[in-house]
């Protein structure tokens, strides 16, 4: 018994943990571009909302 | 600048963006564009690269889904117009979007996905509760930690009840204001009954403790809602890109008699509005001055255009052809064609909002049946001589059992993968209920121009034409944006002709083209302008091309019937329906069109209001008719009709009144779109059945009193993951309802 005082609360921390990382990221707008989201991710190292072109023109 | 103009493209035009010419601002301004051909992640990455490298755009973010990106520009460097030939340089068809209002339909969408992520997160947990309180009722658990358990279990379950189940209880409490009974009453009972009783069960240290299966009925619930509601957001969002790819930009001229460029929506009533020639006219109005030719299919669905003069009225969506012209905005005036049109969608869209939605047709059925069950039960064990306490347990448990989870997915489950299959098709359906509409059709009423025909003419047997003649009559007809020129131009090149462009030629708006050459005079154009006596000529669809004295070499044209229009008419006759086409055009054009379609019952030169006459006998007969339209003309219609199509070419305001739009060349989707309403029907009613089969199982065993925590779980969650699947093999499910070639020996 004395094992549950402190199991469970850890067990919904845990659980309100990832309730808050889902809220936060729904709030970020994660979830508005499911589709894009997965190509994101495979895309090369270049970002293209942070500075452009001047990665590819850079030579080597 | 003229102080009335500025403020009305204030008032109007709404946004910073579109008035940010006219007002430099120095803070980031920030706009939506439509990209219509991004389609993969290379694409996301190439569109937000060339917006970047576009001077004064500070970022770009695309979204794939939506087909959309936004951008943070300069307004003093530059403005939404020239990101949008940004864009088109870069190989992308863009438009900004105008008419966007996403911001509301996402709001409901990431609202019931928090409602879910919360119901989530507390059935995850009550279940880790309840499965131990199961496991110890086989093994030696004690009273006082199965207690703590059910009081662990109220303190997660209840506020996530309260929260997440909002949704259901706002729909029933406003179903039962308006006296009517949907799936939300039962299912707001059923998880407010199972609450409270599980509560008070636990403050008595009671074992029917129920706070898994409500939590978990709420969480699948909120599922299905949300699939639901992302694939009509999704459809809205995509069929607000179609039109917001057609916006117009306009340019009107000011007071001081400079022309400006504004978007076509913050034009407004007395505002001069030049119309280049080949351009769309934005606005309903009055021709002020030129003199040109007007292609109006859209709006008549006759395929030859009209001569206007000044003090002519002409149409917006309508395309000036010859020259360019000045028209002044009538566009508010009652008695337009616009607003005639409006008043007869109103009335035929009162008809069609008294449709009842299956699983709510299901519900009368339904709701009363199960709180008899209740009542029974509750009767049967108090006459049986069970204490009152007994037998109200017994009671709810009932109710908590035939709670109709299955039954309210069933439906939505359904729609949303045959949405889904027929939106990779290139078919948005747009109404909620549509699908359960166009399954009950048995008419098919077609529109001719721009639905079953291209909307184009082309030229009839163009290699009977000598090659030459051919050849030089395209060099001449280069120079012109009219239909028919086109036509000529599309079919040299068809025969290996480029077209060769030419000096000197000049249009006469309503006769033709004159040129000039060291061989004499060419002429192409109507059959006075080469000089042939246009009484003794009696088809209008009909060029003459002359070179100096020679003789006039005639050019004919017909409106091509679209490519598959002859199979697909027969394949819907195939299935049972009878096909009608009525149409706007002349008589010998609509009799041609069906007698090569395959079409026996036709109407033509039929109004608006006539149209709707037409769809109204039917109905009288008892008929359920599919009209599928693309022109202005057709939009009360579509919206009378108990279901509707439209071509992704159609006007605007008949797209808004379609129930879904398909996209593309071909007609096939229109049979795909009735096999799939079809077969989804089809599944509903299989999905209703495995529902009540569960029910006829479970109910029972509740009435008898043998139901528990356990069994009401497995009950809930075996139905609501038997009709999900059974819904998702529509999916990738081979119909039969599929266009064969057409038989032959048929003309």
């Amino acid at each position: 018994m004395t094992a549950l005082a402190w199991l469970i609360p850890a067990a919904l921390f845990l659980g309100l943990l990832g309730l808050a990382a889902f809220l936060w990221a729904l709030r970020s707008g994660q979830f508005e571009d499911l589709e894009g989201a997965s190509w994101r991710a495979i895309q090369d190292s270049e970002r293209p909302d942070a500075g452009g072109e001047t990665d590819a023109e850079r030579p080597e | 600048m003229d102080q009335a103009l500025k403020r009305q493209l204030k008032v109007v035009g709404g946004r910073e963006s579109s008035t940010a010419r006219f007002r430099p601002v120095r803070a980031p301004q920030n706009v939506t564009l439509i990209v219509e051909n991004m389609r993969c992640g290379g694409c996301m990455a190439a569109v937000e690269k060339a917006l970047l490298a576009a001077p004064g755009v500070e970022s770009a973010r695309a979204n794939l889904s939506a087909k959309r990106v936004s951008a943070l520009y300069d307004a003093a460097k530059t403005d939404p117009e020239r990101l949008v030939a940004a864009l088109e340089r870069a190989g992308f068809h863009a438009a900004e979007a105008a008419y966007v209002r996403d911001a509301g339909v996402s709001a409901q969408s990431s609202d019931l996905l928090r409602r879910l992520g919360v119901a989530g997160f507390a059935a995850a947990n009550v279940m880790l509760l309840s499965v131990s309180v199961w496991a110890g009722l086989a093994s030696d658990m004690d009273r006082s930690a199965a207690a703590l358990f059910h009081w662990l279990s109220a303190l997660i379950a209840l506020p996530a009840i309260v929260y997440a189940g909002q949704p259901f209880y706002r729909s029933a409490i406003g179903a039962l204001r308006a006296k009517r009974l949907n799936m939300d009453v039962p299912i707001s009972l059923g998880i407010i009954l199972a609450s409270a009783m599980s509560l008070f069960q636990t403050m008595r240290g009671g074992d029917q403790v129920y706070f898994d299966a409500a939590i978990m009925l709420t969480f699948f619930l909120l599922i299905g809602r949300y699939l639901d509601e992302s694939v009509r957001v999704k459809a809205k969002g995509a069929a607000e890109n179609l039109m917001g790819l057609k916006a117009l930009a306009a340019t009107v001229i000011g007071a001081d008699g400079k022309p400006r460029r504004v978007p076509a929506r913050a034009l407004s009533r007395g505002m001069r509005v030049l119309v280049a020639a080949g351009e769309r006219i934005p606005v309903d109005g009055r021709v002020t001055s030129g003199t040109s030719e007007i292609e109006e299919s859209l709006i008549t669905g006759e395929t030859i255009p009209r001569l206007v003069r000044a003090q002519a009225t002409v149409h917006a969506g309508t395309v000036n052809i010859t020259t360019p012209i000045e028209v002044e905005a009538t566009a508010t005036d009652e008695g337009t064609l616009i607003a005639e049109i409006a008043r007869l969608m109103r009335a035929a869209e009162q008809g069609r909002g008294r449709y009842v939605r299956l699983a709510d047709r299901a519900a009368r059925v339904y709701a009363p049946g199960v709180h008899i069950l209740g009542a029974v039960t509750f009767l049967g064990w108090m006459l049986a001589g069970a204490g009152w306490e007994q037998a109200l347990t017994y009671a709810i448990a009932v109710l908590i059992i035939t709670c109709p989870c299955a039954l309210a997915l069933a439906v939505p489950a359904v729609q949303v993968a045959a949405t889904g299959r027929l939106f990779a098709k290139g078919v948005i359906v747009k109404a909620p209920d549509a699908l359960e509409r166009l399954a009950e059709t048995d008419v098919v009423v077609l529109d001719k121009t721009g639905t079953l025909t291209r909307g184009e003419p082309r030229l009839i047997a163009p290699e009977t034409i000598d090659a030459s003649v051919l050849g030089q009559a395209a060099a001449l007809a280069a120079h012109s944006r009219h239909p028919y020129s086109k036509a000529i131009v599309a079919a040299a090149h068809a025969r290996g002709f480029a077209a060769a462009w030419r000096g000197s030629v000049r249009e006469v708006a309503g006769c033709g083209l004159i040129a000039e050459t060291p061989h004499g005079e060419e002429r192409l154009g109507a059959a006075a302008w080469v000089g042939l006596d246009p009484s003794a000529q009696e088809d209008a669809a009909t060029l003459w091309y002359r070179i100096g004295a020679e003789a006039p070499t005639p050019f004919r044209f017909e409106d091509a019937l679209r490519s598959d229009a002859e199979s697909v008419v027969a394949g819907l006759q195939r299935t049972g329906y009878r096909v009608e086409l009525v149409s706007g055009d002349r008589p010998q054009a609509v009799a041609a069109a069906a007698s090569a379609a395959g079409i026996k019952t036709w109407h033509a030169r039929v109004r608006p209001d006539g149209k709707i006459a037409r769809l109204n006998a039917l109905r009288a007969q008892g008929r359920k008719v599919l009209m599928i339209g693309d022109g202005l003309n057709d939009a009360p219609a579509l919206a009378a009709g108990h279901a509707s199509l439209s071509p992704a070419s159609a006007a605007d305001i008949s797209q808004t009144a379609a129930d879904a739009i398909f996209q593309g060349e071909l007609l096939a989707p229109i049979l795909e779109t009735v096999a799939v309403a079809r077969r989804a029907r089809s599944m509903s009613l299989q999905n209703f059945a495995i529902a009540l089969c569960y029910n006829a199982v479970f109910v029972p065993l509740a009435m008898a009193g043998l139901v528990t925590p356990l069994i009401a779980a497995l009950a809930m969650s075996a139905s609501s993951i038997a009709v999900t699947g059974n819904a998702l093999r529509l999916r990738t499910m081979r119909l039969a309802l599929r266009p064969r070639p057409a038989p032959e020996g048929r003309t």
